[in-house]
């Protein structure tokens, strides 16, 4: 109870404390003082500190079970153990909005604490236009999304969480993936501020590297985590369904990539200003959109939050603001000179790192345009289909072929200029052996050939490119380990589609059968009552050909609030290969389906994934 | 002056594509299946459920000059609810009522019946769905009535209500 | 030398876009057939994944029919008779998605021909 209203009153104030730091960084920046008024920091921390007092309120709500608050009646059960109790704080739309402000008001402030080498005016501008976010969204929270509303009479019970979002991989996922997104938010106002300030030079780019690549790791992480839980908690195999929620978190991520590679250039060069500025503007546009997306209810999708149109209305309208500004700024104090500039030479890093904005664009607009095509389709001829991975895969993977060799001998190439008699012929050789052994390898598996060996051989060329350069005394760590990553991940996704086998069939208890040269027993039925669901579980064996076998014990659940039934698959991961079983209750009988499906190289695409990532927060970590 | 064109142009296409998504707000995001009216369904041929015969389905229809196909499970609890409703069809109107029995064993569908009353001139079997598919169903309760020639003139997703039995009775009537 | 990059990448493209060849095996072909149709009375999950009746029974019924010797095309245009377009994942190439399938790659003839400009102009 009394959390609520504090949790309630410490927004409000915090909200009024922004339209205060709006209106104070102006003035500030009016009065052209060469040092920052301290009091910005004390406001800032003030801010971010409401914030904090209110998303706790929340916490303790959910924590000891508060029914007569809305949000937490919707979300939570007294069974629910205690882990999930918290972590259900952020699993819903309001408290994840909560989120979002506790990470964006932090991000503000660490931003005017790291800045201390840049010039005052930019950073109260920055401080300007990132309120003007904050204020959107506590806007939206006490408009729309009250955390805090009250119910009364006060239930007994909640109506409790899903159980599929009871997953400590989804548990960290939103806060992880939020810290990305909301880094975007501060290159967004910070970009802004530079450009009024006429500002986007080297020294800028120098400083603002860092919390791209900070914003960066984390999408990626976020992103990694959120397949992770689809493919251990939904058990279908699967980790990447192009599903919209999941190209939603896909689209700034790719944008962000462009614009680490951009803005190397900028540094370097002092040269694409004013591309740098469209995608620092676009990256944040793009996860802003991705939140609209997916809580208006305007897609369908297997993880939409809660639907409705209204909170919807509000984000496009928030959204076309932040666009219009971003555009009238472009407008007014657009660098003249920056439209005559330098020459870019063929051969040369900057026009490599030319042609990964150029492929990172195309994917960018493959997903863009995937995503919400159905949308235009449906308000203009009043008609749906469905954009699944067919299409997705049908126009990006002949492309990747193509990035894969750019990003092995781009990196190589000098600044301004190079010559291509620089490359040895023994890399061209290089290049045709690692064709030959994705041939030989792929070879095995009845698919096309051809192309799939060519990815396949610029992915093992990128890692023969740099794990070379590892070996070189003039190598750039974080790029090379996340190209490294890159190939990797491309190779693992690459052998584990082609390779992966699946067998599915209704199975009695006690029954054998073989597959593949493997002996499939399914042994015996357990049931066990849980804490909040009652457990039936199935015990199996499988004998491979040398005799060695495996017992899995896949699960089905059976919750009582709400009333769910649930899938549990068992997964054995090895460094080769994941297997995994799942079963399924058919109706009412005592035959269960059964799908057993055996995943090569799976535990790769993980490790792959954290090499990119790594590559990221080792860059800001440099010098 | 080139430059104003420009953003103007930009300004233009971001109001378009607003104006597109705000007017997508209001859509449904679920699908609801176009209006199949005057669509033939599809023949079939399967077992009743009490004497086993085998019947085609068309030579059941064509002798009617309406018939209501109803697909439903013994396992299925708006099927239930809407039972009584049929029955009341039945009575009020004498129409011919085909029962399409969805994945269900023989002995649970006939005590089904035998608890909640026939409605049904005959009830044919689909024991595994595919014949619910071949005809565009959804699932359990679904509903069709149609002309003697097999054309589908409604399609009701889910189970009947009064308003549904109401609009049944006046298009048997015109 | 360029020219040769031309012609590659043409080749490279046209080749992609052929189907891919899969043993001569039914339950491959269900599945794959499963994987691209949407299961419809799930939210966003495909007939493969989706242990609904309604999953189950399509399988059911697109293994019937690839063993009756039907083509993959007359499977599709059936179940798009039936359900609409909406059932099935990968869209069609028709008038109405035409700009779907053609968009991304103007977009990235456009970028190309940026770069160019940036490159050799000037």
């Amino acid at each position: 109870m009394i959390s609520s209203y504090l949790g309630y009153y410490s927004l409000i104030l915090g909200f009024i404390i922004s339209i205060i730091l709006l209106i104070y960084s102006i003035f500030c920046f009016r009065n052209n003082n060469e040092k920052i008024n301290q009091n910005i920091y004390s406001i800032l921390f003030l801010q971010f500190f409401t914030v904090v007092i209110s998303f706790i309120s929340l916490v303790y709500s959910f924590v000891f079970s508060d029914f007569s608050n809305q949000t937490v009646y919707n979300n939570s059960h007294t069974t629910k153990p205690l882990f999930y109790k918290i972590t259900g704080t952020w699993g819903n739309h309001e408290g994840s909005l909560l989120l979002w402000l506790l990470v964006l008001t932090l991000f503000i402030f660490l931003f005017i604490i790291f800045s201390k080498k840049q010039t005052t005016k930019y950073r109260l501008l920055s401080v300007f236009f990132q309120q003007i976010i904050i204020i959107g969204f506590f806007l939206f929270l006490l408009l729309t999304s009250n955390p805090f509303n009250f119910l009364f009479p006060i239930p007994k019970e909640g109506l409790g969480l899903n159980p599929i979002l009871q997953d400590p991989a989804l548990a960290i996922h939103p806060p992880i993936l939020y810290l990305g997104y909301v880094g975007s938010s501060i290159i967004f106002s910070a970009s802004l501020a530079s450009l009024v300030q006429n500002n986007i030079n080297s020294e800028w780019a120098k400083h603002i590297k860092k919390w791209i690549q900070t914003a960066w790791f984390f999408l990626t992480i976020g992103i990694l985590l959120g397949s992770i839980w689809a493919y251990y908690e939904l058990g279908w195999g699967g980790f990447w369904f192009w599903d919209p929620v999941e190209n939603v978190s896909l689209m700034p991520w790719l944008c962000l990539t462009a614009l680490l590679h951009t803005i190397i250039v900028l540094e370097k060069r002092h040269l694409l200003k004013s591309w740098t500025l469209i995608l620092s503007i676009a990256t944040f546009t793009l996860s802003m959109s991705g939140t609209f997306l997916v809580r208006s209810g305007i897609l369908n999708s297997v993880h939409t939050f809660a639907n409705d149109p209204e909170r919807g209305i509000f984000i496009l309208l928030f959204l076309f603001f932040l666009i219009i500004l971003s555009l009238i700024l472009f407008f007014i104090y657009q660098d003249k000179e920056d439209i005559a500039q330098k020459k870019f030479f063929i051969i040369s890093k900057e026009t490599s790192l030319l042609i990964n904005n150029w492929f990172m664009m195309y994917f960018l607009s493959v997903v863009l345009i995937g995503t919400t095509y159905p949308i235009f389709l449906e308000v203009i001829i009043n008609e749906k289909i469905s954009i699944g991975p067919p299409f997705f895969n049908k126009l990006i993977i002949p492309f990747l072929g193509f990035f894969l060799i750019f990003m092995a001998i781009g990196p190589k190439f000098n600044w301004i200029k190079d010559n291509f008699k620089r490359i040895k012929y023994s890399r061209v050789f290089i290049f045709f052996i690692c064709i030959l052994i994705s041939f030989y390898l792929i070879n095995k598996s009845s698919s096309e050939i051809l192309f799939t060996s060519v990815i396949g051989g610029a992915a093992l060329y990128l890692l023969f490119t740099t794990i070379k350069e590892f070996s070189e005394k003039r190598s750039n760590i974080s790029q090379t380990i996340s190209h490294f990553g890159f190939g990797l991940f491309i190779l693992s996704i690459l052998f584990n589609s082609l390779f992966s086998s699946e067998f599915s069939a209704n199975m009695k208890i006690g029954q054998e059968i073989t597959y593949n040269n493997e002996q499939i027993k399914f042994l015996n039925i357990e049931t066990f009552d849980k804490e909040n669901y009652k457990s039936v579980k199935a015990s199996f064996e499988i004998i491979d050909k040398k005799n060695n076998s495996i017992s899995f014990y896949p699960e089905i659940r059976i919750y009582n609030q709400p009333n769910i039934l649930t899938s549990e698959a068992d997964i054995i991961s090895t460094i080769f290969f994941d297997k995994f079983i799942v079963i399924n209750l058919l109706k009412g009988e005592e035959i269960f389906n059964v799908r057993y499906q055996t995943k090569p190289f799976m535990i790769w695409i993980w490790i792959s994934t954290c090499l990119i990532s790594l590559g990221g927060i080792l860059g800001v970590f440099k010098r | 002056m080139k430059k104003n064109i420009f953003y103007s142009i930009l300004f233009l296409f971001f109001l378009f594509i607003f104006s597109i998504f705000y007017i997508g707000l209001d859509k449904p995001n679920f699908y609801t299946p176009k209006e199949i009216k005057n669509k033939k369904l599809e023949t079939f041929s399967s077992k009743e459920l009490f004497s086993n015969e085998q019947f085609q389905s068309n030579d059941l229809i064509k002798v009617n000059k309406f018939t209501i196909l109803n697909i439903w499970a013994s396992w299925c609890i708006p099927c239930k609810q809407e039972h009584s409703l049929l029955m009341d069809l039945k009575n009020k109107t004498d129409i011919n009522i085909i029962g399409l029995n969805y994945k269900d064993k023989k002995n649970n569908a006939k005590n089904f019946i035998n608890e909640l009353g026939n409605p049904f001139s005959k009830i044919l079997t689909d024991p595994d769905g595919i014949i619910s598919i071949s005809l565009g169903a959804y699932g359990v309760p679904e509903t069709f009535l149609l002309n003697n020639k097999s054309k589908v003139i409604r399609k009701y997703i889910g189970p009947l209500n009064n308003d549904h039995v109401l609009e049944i009775i006046n298009i048997i009537k015109s | 030398m360029r020219l040769i990059k031309l012609i590659l990448l043409i080749l490279f493209l046209t080749l992609s876009f052929q189907k891919i060849l899969i043993a001569n095996n039914n339950s491959l072909i269900v599945d794959k057939i499963s994987k691209n149709l949407r299961c419809l009375i799930c939210q966003g999950q495909s007939v493969y994944d989706s242990q609904s009746d309604f999953a189950m029974s399509m399988k059911l019924l697109i293994k019937n029919k690839i063993e009756n010797g039907e083509s993959e095309d007359q499977i599709y245009d059936y179940l798009k008779n039936q359900y609409g377009e909406w059932i099935v994942y990968d869209p069609e190439f028709n008038k109405k998605n035409l700009i779907l399938w053609i968009f991304p790659l103007i977009l990235f003839i456009f970028g190309g021909l940026l770069i160019y400009r940036k490159v050799f102009i000037n």
